[in-house]
C-alpha cells in the first residue's frame, strides 16, 4: 500500500529541491506494522525517516497528549533530535508539541510533562525507566501510539537495552496497539537485532536503505613515525592541524577521556593559527558540553577532540572529515565513526586513522583491511540478564501492587527475556521482597509483600524515592566532581576518577577541559582546583571505555604478524616487528609466546595471548594466582587486547606449568570465587539489582551526620561463605564468565595454541613488550611479595621520621 | 616487626599486644579487647527502610572473636563500646548468636563498655560500664580531649594506607591507643582525618592490621584524596 505524503509535506520537501528517500517512502508505507527496523547507514536520512509516519500522523492536530516516544542511547543525542525535528515542524507550521526528558530536565519541567505530556517526547532508556515507575503511568502514555528505538545497534549490546526492552514490554501492557519502530547502523545481522525490539514472538518487518557509497579511508601520513609505545597521538599534532585548516568540520575521536585531554592540551599549544578547536567528552561538565554543542552547531568550531559521547548518530553540522586517534578495537564501531564525516547521502564518508604507537599501525592496517572487505563484528546477544529484571521488579512495585503471574508474562514479551524460567524469575522476586537469603532475616522488615488478594506492594511506599534514585544500569566508576575553588561554591569543571584523585597531593596539576588546574584539596566529595597552575600536567586518568579488540580484528593482526616481511607497513614499524623477531620470537596463532626478562629491579613474564584485553586480564589473574603457589611473589600486572605482563620479585623458570590448559581451567575454578574482577562484577549486579544503594535521598543522609561505608567487597565475602547460591552470587558468575572475565575468549585462545608453549627467557625488555610498560590500568596483586614491599617500605618510612620500635 | 602473632605496643607502663585480627591482647592481665563489632548492623539497616544485605555479619563478627578467645584464652574480655549497632538490635540478636556469646562469656569476665550507637545497658549478662581502669590504663568508648593517663579507645575504625593498601589499623602515640573495628560491616577513617591524628601527640605512628604487621610513622600517612574507598552503603556512623 502506498502511501502519499500529506500535502504541507510535499510543500515542503518541494521548497527544499528534497525527493523522499526510497527508505523514507517505504517506512511510511509500512506504518501500520507493529514492529518494523530501519537499518540505514549514517547520514541516510535515518531519523526523519522513523518520524515521519509520526508527523503525518500528528499533522491534522487531533491527537490528544502523548502519540510518539523517542527512545535514544544518547542525551545530547534526545536534545539534538529536538532541534532537528523543530525546523520541519515549523516551517510546515505543524500543530506538534515536542520535548525531551533526559537527566538533564528540570525537575519542574518533568512534573509539567506527567501532567501534561507532549506529542512527542524525546528520552533515555533510564528516563523511560523511571517513568514508567510513577502510578500515573497509565494516564500518561495513555494516547501513545508509536516508540521509536534510535541507535538500537549500539542498545542491543548492553543492560540500558535490556533494561529498555522490559520497559517496552510495559509499554506494550499498557497499550496493547502500540507500534515499535527500531533504527539501525549497519549491522551484521539484522534479524537479531530486530528479535530483540519486537514483542515476542511477533515478527519483526526489515527496511534496508541503500548502504551508500564506500568510505574514503586511510592512515594519515606523518613526518615524524609514532613513538615505540603509549597513546595519544601527539606526535601526530603537526599534521592533524594541517587537516583541520583544511576541512570544514573535523572530529578527532580518542579511545579514552584521558587520551583526548592531553591530545587537546597539546594541539592547542601547537595551534599557531588559533583554530577554533572544542573538546567534548562524557566527563565534562554539562554546562561545558553544552557550550561546544552550541558552538558546533553554529558552525562556531573547526574541530572537536572527542570520545565516545559524539560517537552515535548526532547530526553535528557540516563535518567532513573524520580523525581516529588509536587503534578503533572494533570494525563496527570504526565504520559508524567515519559515518559522522559527510552527513550528504551520496557523498562518501572520509576518515583518516592515526594509529597512536607502533603497535597500533599493525592494529589500523587490520582495521582498514576488514572496512575494505565489508567484514563487520558479529555479536553474541545473551540471555537477559537477571540484575536489570530485579530493577524492574522494584520499579514496577514503586508503580503500584503488581500480581506476579501477570508480570511474569509480560517479561517473557522481552526477547532477551523470552526464555526466563518462572523459577529465574520467582528467585529474582524474592529476592527483591526478602533478600532472598538462606537465612530467613527480614521476614519483619520485607522490601515486598504480598496482600491478601495476592498482590505485590512495597511494605514502605517511601521506599520508591530510594528505588527511583538508583534506578539505571550505567555503572560509571566511582567518580569525584571537580569544581574551581572560591567562596560562591565553584564552577563545575567535570569529574575525574575517585582513583585518580587519590594520586593527587596538593599543588599537583591534572587536565580538565583542556585546562590544566591545581589540585587544592577535597571537600565534601568535590575536587577543588584552582587556575593557579605552574608544573607540567600529571596525565588525567579517567578510565574512559575500554574496548577489547574484536577476535575478527584480532585474527586479522595475527595474519599480518605472521607474515615473512611487512612491505605494506612504514619502515619503522616493519622494523620494530623484525627486530622482536630477531630477539626473541613473533607470536603466532597457533602458539603461546611467552617472555620473561628482568626490568627495573622486578622480574617480568609477558604471555601474548591475543584474546582481547578482558581475557588477558583474567588470564593474568590466573597466572598470578598460580606464581603465588610457586613462590615467585607475584606484585601485579597489567593487561592490553594482545598480551598481559606480569610484574614480581622472582624469575620464571619454567612456563609450560603456568599454561597449560587443565592448569589454567584448575585455576579458573578456584581462582573465580575470590578475585578482583569478581568483586567489581559483584558490585556493579549488587547496585543494579538494588541490593547496593548508590544514592541516598537527601533527607536520610544529612540525618546521619560523619558518613561511614563499608566495601562492597565484605558483602560479597560474606555471600561467598554464608550463601554461595544466593541469586546475586548466580548472577555475578553468569556475568564474569561474559562480561570481564571473558573466559568463553580464553578458552578459544587455549583450543587455539593447544598447548604448544614459546617459552624466551631474555635479559631484557622486547620490543613487543615495551609499550606494555606505559599502559594504564595495573591490577596490583596481594600478596606474599607485596607483605615484603610494605614491610620494606614501612622500614623506610620509619628510619627517615627518626623512630624506632 | 613481629609476624603473625602480632606487634608489640607500650603505654604507659602496659605492654601490649596489637593482633594482625584487629583485636588487642593485654598478656600480662591475660585481656582480651575489641572495639565497634556492630553486631545487628543488618537488621538495623532493613529496620530502616534500607537494602536487605547478607544477615550473616553477627555470626561471622562472633566466630572471629570465639576464634580469638579460643586461642588465648582471656581472663577478662573488654568491648570498647558500639558492640551492637542500637539498642534494638541488641534485643533482636538471634538465639544462636546468644547462645554463642554466652559460651564465650562462660568462665570469665566480660565488660561492655557502653558506645554512641549502643547506650543503655544490655540484658545479656557481663558488666556495662561507661569506663573501665585497670593496672592504670582506662578503657573507653571515645578518647578523651584531656586524657591523663594511658587510654585505650575505639569509635573511629581507623584505617591506614601504605603504598596503595588500605588496612584496618591501630593508632598510637605511646599514652593513646585508637584500635581498629573489629565489626564485619564496618567502613573506616582515614587516620590522616584531623578527628583522629588531632588526638595524638608529634611521633604517633599507625601499625596496620593484617597478615604482616607494620608501623608506620603517623605523619607519612598520607590521606588518599576520596575518603572512604567506595561511596554507598553510607549513613550509619
Amino acid at each position: 500500500m502506498l502511501h502519499a505524503l500529506p500535502d504541507p509535506f510535499l510543500t515542503w520537501f518541494n521548497r527544499r529541491g528534497w525527493t523522499i528517500h526510497p527508505h523514507q517512502q517505504d517506512m511510511l508505507d509500512r506504518a501500520a506494522s507493529p514492529c518494523l527496523l530501519l537499518v540505514a547507514p549514517t547520514g541516510g536520512g535515518k531519523t526523519l525517516a522513523g518520524f515521519l509516519p509520526t508527523l503525518a500522523e500528528l499533522s491534522d492536530g487531533s491527537h490528544a497528549g502523548l502519540h510518539t516516544l523517542y527512545v535514544s542511547p544518547l542525551k545530547a543525542l534526545a536534545a539534538d533530535i529536538k532541534r532537528n525535528l523543530r525546523t520541519p515542524v515549523d516551517e510546515m507550521g505543524l500543530p506538534i508539541r515536542i520535548e525531551d526528558r533526559t537527566g538533564d530536565t528540570t525537575a519542574t519541567a518533568k512534573k509539567r510533562q506527567r501532567a501534561d505530556p507532549p506529542h512527542i517526547l524525546l528520552t533515555t532508556p533510564e528516563s523511560l525507566a523511571l517513568l514508567t515507575s510513577y502510578e500515573d503511568a497509565p494516564r500518561i502514555f495513555a494516547g501513545l501510539e508509536r516508540v521509536i528505538v534510535d541507535e538500537i545497534h549500539a542498545l542491543a549490546e548492553s543492560k540500558r537495552g535490556d533494561q529498555l526492552m522490559l520497559a517496552l514490554a510495559r509499554l506494550s501492557a499498557l497499550r496493547p496497539g502500540l507500534r515499535r519502530v527500531g533504527l539501525s547502523a549497519t549491522v551484521e545481522d539484522p534479524a537479531r537485532i530486530g528479535g530483540l525490539l519486537a514483542r515476542h514472538p511477533d515478527p519483526v518487518e526489515i527496511v534496508h536503505a541503500d548502504p551508500g557509497p564506500a568510505p574514503d579511508i586511510a592512515m594519515l601520513e606523518t613526518a615524524h613515525p609514532p613513538p615505540w609505545a603509549g597513546g595519544g597521538g601527539r606526535y601526530a599534532i603537526p599534521e592533524v592541524l594541517d587537516q583541520v585548516a583544511r576541512h570544514k568540520t573535523t572530529l578527532i575521536f580518542h579511545n579514552t577521556r584521558a587520551q583526548a585531554e592531553i591530545f587537546f592540551h597539546h594541539l592547542w599549544l601547537a595551534n599557531e593559527a588559533s583554530l577554533p578547536i572544542g573538546i567534548h567528552h562524557g566527563s565534562l561538565a554539562r554546562e561545558a558540553r553544552e557550550k561546544v554543542e552550541a558552538a558546533m552547531v553554529a558552525g562556531e568550531l573547526k574541530a572537536i577532540v572527542c570520545t565516545g559521547s559524539l560517537d552515535l548518530g548526532i547530526d553535528w553540522g557540516d563535518v567532513d572529515l573524520v580523525i581516529q586517534v588509536g587503534a578503533p578495537k572494533n570494525v563496527k564501531r570504526l565504520v559508524q565513526r567515519i559515518g559522522r564525516a559527510n552527513h550528504r547521502y551520496n557523498a562518501p564518508s572520509k576518515a583518516l586513522l592515526v594509529p597512536a604507537n607502533r603497535f597500533e599501525i599493525v592494529e589500523c592496517h587490520a582495521a582498514l583491511d576488514a572496512v575494505r572487505a565489508g567484514t563487520l563484528d558479529g555479536d553474541t546477544i545473551l540471555p537477559g540478564p537477571r540484575d536489570v529484571l530485579c530493577q524492574h521488579i522494584l520499579l514496577t512495585a514503586c508503580a503500584g501492587p503488581f500480581d506476579a503471574d501477570a508480570l511474569f508474562a509480560e517479561v517473557r514479551t522481552a526477547g532477551a527475556y523470552a526464555e526466563l524460567t518462572r523459577t529465574a524469575f520467582d528467585a529474582c522476586l524474592d529476592f527483591c521482597a526478602t533478600g532472598g537469603y538462606a537465612l530467613r532475616a527480614y521476614d519483619k522488615w520485607q522490601r515486598l509483600m504480598q496482600r491478601a488478594d495476592g498482590m505485590w506492594h512495597l511494605r514502605d511506599p517511601r521506599a520508591a524515592a530510594a528505588i527511583r534514585m538508583n534506578a539505571g544500569t550505567i555503572m560509571d566508576t566511582d567518580t569525584l566532581k571537580v569544581r574551581l575553588k572560591n567562596r560562591m561554591g565553584g564552577r563545575p569543571l567535570g569529574e575525574v576518577e575517585e582513583a585518580f584523585a587519590a594520586t593527587l597531593t596538593p599543588g599537583d596539576t591534572f587536565l580538565i577541559g583542556g585546562q590544566t588546574v591545581r589540585y587544592e584539596g577535597l571537600r565534601e566529595m568535590t575536587v577543588e582546583v584552582t587556575r593557579r597552575a605552574d608544573r607540567e600536567p600529571k596525565i588525567a586518568t579517567f578510565m574512559g571505555t575500554k574496548f577489547a579488540t574484536s577476535t575478527k580484528l584480532t585474527g586479522r593482526i595475527l595474519e599480518i604478524l605472521a607474515q615473512d616481511t611487512w612491505p605494506d607497513l612504514p619502515e619503522h614499524t616493519a622494523g620494530w616487528l623484525a627486530l622482536q623477531r630477531k630477539v626473541s620470537r613473533m607470536p603466532r596463532a597457533d602458539r603461546l609466546l611467552v617472555e620473561s626478562f628482568p626490568h627495573d629491579g622486578r622480574q617480568h613474564v609477558c604471555a601474548y595471548g591475543f584474546a582481547g584485553r578482558n581475557a588477558q586480564a583474567t588470564l593474568g589473574l590466573i597466572m598470578t594466582q598460580r606464581m603465588e603457589g610457586l613462590g615467585l611473589a607475584p606484585l601485579g600486572f597489567v593487561a592490553t587486547d594482545y598480551a598481559t605482563l606480569v610484574w614480581g620479585l622472582e624469575p620464571l623458570q619454567d612456563a609450560a606449568p603456568l599454561f597449560q590448559a587443565d592448569v589454567l581451567r584448575e585455576g579458573f575454578e578456584t581462582w573465580l570465587a575470590g578475585n578482583a574482577v569478581m568483586k567489581r562484577t559483584f558490585k556493579a549486579s549488587a547496585i543494579i539489582a538494588g541490593l547496593i544503594e548508590r544514592n541516598i535521598p537527601r533527607s536520610a543522609s544529612r540525618k546521619s551526620g560523619r558518613q561511614q561505608t563499608f566495601s562492597s567487597d565484605i558483602l560479597y565475602d560474606t555471600l561467598l561463605k554464608y550463601d554461595p547460591e544466593h541469586l546475586l552470587m548466580q548472577i555475578t558468575r553468569e556475568e564474569a564468565l561474559r562480561g570481564l572475565v571473558d573466559y568463553g575468549r580464553l578458552e578459544e585462545m587455549m583450543a587455539r595454541i593447544g598447548g604448544r608453549i614459546d617459552h624466551v627467557t631474555l635479559d631484557r625488555v622486547t620490543p613487543l613488550a615495551a609499550p606494555l610498560f606505559l599502559e594504564p590500568g595495573r591490577i596490583p596483586i596481594e600478596g606474599e611479595g607485596r607483605e615484603r614491599v610494605i614491610a620494606a617500605e614501612a622500614e623506610i618510612l620509619m628510619a627517615a621520621a627518626g623512630l624506632t620500635l | 616487626m613481629n609476624v603473625a602473632e602480632g606487634h608489640r605496643i607500650n603505654l604507659g607502663r602496659a605492654v601490649l599486644t596489637a593482633l594482625p585480627q584487629r583485636a588487642l591482647w593485654w598478656a600480662g592481665m591475660r585481656v582480651l579487647v575489641v572495639s565497634d563489632l556492630h553486631l545487628g548492623k543488618s537488621e538495623r539497616m532493613a529496620r530502616r527502610g534500607g537494602s536487605l544485605v547478607p544477615p550473616y555479619e553477627s555470626q561471622e563478627t562472633l566466630a572471629r572473636l570465639a576464634d580469638l578467645i579460643a586461642r588465648w584464652d582471656p581472663l577478662h574480655v573488654v568491648c570498647l563500646g558500639d558492640s551492637f549497632d542500637d539498642n534494638r538490635a541488641a534485643e533482636a540478636l538471634p538465639p544462636e548468636a546468644r547462645t554463642a556469646l554466652s559460651a564465650m562469656m562462660a568462665g570469665r569476665r566480660w565488660t561492655w563498655i557502653l558506645g554512641n550507637h549502643d547506650p543503655g545497658p544490655v540484658a545479656l549478662g557481663g558488666d556495662c560500664t561507661d569506663e573501665l581502669v585497670l593496672d592504670g590504663v582506662v578503657f573507653r568508648h571515645i578518647a578523651a580531649r584531656d586524657a591523663q593517663v594511658a587510654e585505650v579507645s575505639g569509635h573511629y575504625h581507623p584505617k591506614a594506607g601504605v603504598r596503595g593498601s588500605r588496612r584496618a589499623a591501630f593508632v598510637t602515640d605511646g599514652r593513646r591507643l585508637i584500635l581498629p573495628a573489629f565489626g564485619t560491616y564496618t567502613g573506616g577513617l582515614d587516620v590522616s582525618d584531623p578527628a583522629i591524628s588531632g588526638l595524638m601527640a608529634p611521633g604517633a605512628r599507625a601499625i596496620l592490621a593484617g597478615r604482616t604487621m607494620v608501623q608506620v610513622p603517623l605523619a607519612a600517612c598520607t590521606r588518599p584524596a576520596h575518603g572512604p574507598p567506595t561511596r554507598w552503603a553510607r549513613g550509619l556512623g
